[in-house]
Parts: C-alpha cells; structure tokens; sequence
C-alpha cells in the first residue's frame, strides 16, 4: 500500500541522493555548495515527516543557513575555480566509487533484510521543542555548557588562524624599499 | 507507515556519498563539504532511531552534532584560508609539505 507518508519519504529522499550525486559530479565547488543546500533542505523535509520540528528548523537555520553561507563566503573570497584532475585522484574514482558502491549496496541489503518489520509513523516524535528545551537545561546541562565552551574556542582559534600574520622584522626594511 | 530500515538506507547512501566524495575530491573546500554530508547522513538516522523508539533524546544527540558542525566548520575554514595565503592553492594534492 503506498501512502502519502512513503510518497513524501521517496520525494525527499530522491532530492537527498541527486544533491549527494551532483555534488560528487560538480567539478566546481560553488556548484557543489549548491546541490549540498538542496540535500539539506530536502533532509529539513525528512525531519518534519518523522515530527522533529526542531531538528528540522535547526536544520534550515544552521546547516543550510550558516554553515553553507560560510562555505559559499570562503569559495568566493578564495576565488575557487574548476577542480583539476590529477593521477591520484583518477586512482580514487577507479577504486573509490566501486568499493562505496559495493559497501552501500551490501548496507543496504543487511538493512533491508534483518531491521525486522519496525515501521516510523507519520510525526512519531513525542513531545514540542518545548520539551527538548527542557531535557537541554536538565538531563544534558553539563554537555551544553561545554558546547558553549566549544564555540568560544572555535571562535577565537578562527580570528587566530584567519587573520594576517604579523610581518616579520626582516621582512619589514624589504618592504620599505618596495615603497 | 514508512519502514525504519528506509531511513537507514537513506543515511547509509548520504554517508557513502560523502565518503566517496572524501576520497574522489581534490578540492579542500569540497572535501570539507563531503564531511559535512556525512555528518548530515548520520543525523538523519539519529532522528530516525528517536522517532522508531520514542526517545527524545536522539534530537538532543543531533544538536550537539549540530554544534559541533558548526565549531569545526568555522576552524576548518578558518584553516583553508591560511593555507590559501601561504600556498597559494586549493588543491591537496599539491599541500604536501609539513613546513614550506
């Protein structure tokens, strides 16, 4: 029986693979930043048929959002053009995609085969954001102080790492005659 | 009614294709992309296990994957622009040396 909830689960998930697989193919990376949004809008999509509101508006704010808007600044600011292909990489594509293609294929069939006959109901998450909420600052308040201590780090080893190196002495009197 | 294992293949796929991009790429840019991919396979079946056995605490598990996402993204990239200014290059296979 095909229900609205499978044809909903085949169409988002048609968009995740094609992304994926066009992301892959691209040669240039803004074409592929592109097909990544598309996967993670699409897996927003997914979200919201398995009832993870949260997850999903997390998803479209973050991934899709920030992340992606981080990426698509760094490919401009780098001026990132079409990838070139090299020997190493040739040997990657022959050995590389048929491994993955056997180890997806043996994954999925294991999957498919012994997962018994659990099924996922249409919004089957229990509970509103109002109740994850409420799990973060009790059950998981340890681990989230510590997230916040994480982004505090990640944020100052970025304006570390991505700020202009003071020039050195000896480098300073060549500069001078350049003037 | 969707069956669980669907899901399961859904993110297996997702991951194999991060992978696969992980090794085929030559670009670090579009590497750091392809982990951001798995990373994402891997969310979907976090939610997808929460929602078969009622337990909230997968959306939880997924936003600290989230998080950390978002720390390793801003370093990670923060790293490509270094070695852009020092090599002048976006491809690894030419970013082979510890000390220039």
């Amino acid at each position: 029986m095909i229900s609205v909830h499978l044809i909903l689960f085949l169409a988002f998930g048609a968009v995740c693979v094609a992304g994926a697989v066009n992301l892959l193919v691209q040669r240039h990376p803004i074409n592929s930043a592109l097909s990544l949004i598309a996967v993670m809008a699409a897996l927003a999509g997914e979200y919201l048929l398995l009832g993870a509101e949260f997850v999903a508006a997390l998803q479209v704010i973050v991934y899709a959002g920030a992340i992606m808007v981080l990426f698509v600044f760094v490919i401009m600011l780098l001026n990132a053009g079409v990838e070139e292909r090299t020997q190493g990489s040739r040997v990657a594509i022959l050995f590389g995609i048929p491994g993955m293609l056997i180890g997806s294929v043996l994954v999925a069939w294991v999957v498919l085969r012994h997962s018994g006959t659990g099924e996922v109901a249409i919004g089957a998450l229990p509970g509103p954001p109002k109740t994850i909420g409420d799990m973060l600052f009790h059950e998981f308040l340890l681990p989230f102080e510590i997230t916040s201590i994480l982004i505090l780090v990640a944020i100052m080893g970025a304006v570390v790492l991505a700020s202009k190196p003071p020039s050195s002495p000896a480098e300073a009197p060549r500069q001078k005659v350049k003037d | 009614m969707v069956p669980l294992s669907y899901y399961l293949v859904l993110s297996g796929i997702l991951f194999a294709c991060g992978v696969t991009g992980f090794l085929i790429k030559r670009n670090i840019i579009t590497i750091f992309m392809s982990i951001e991919l798995m990373l994402n396979g891997v969310n979907l079946s976090f939610v997808a296990f929460a929602a078969h056995w009622h337990v909230l605490a997968g959306q939880i598990f997924v936003f600290f994957v989230m998080v950390v996402a978002a720390a390793e993204a801003a370093v990670g990239l923060a790293i490509i622009i270094a070695v852009y200014r020092t090599r002048e290059t976006l491809n690894v296979d030419q970013v082979n040396l510890l000390k220039l």
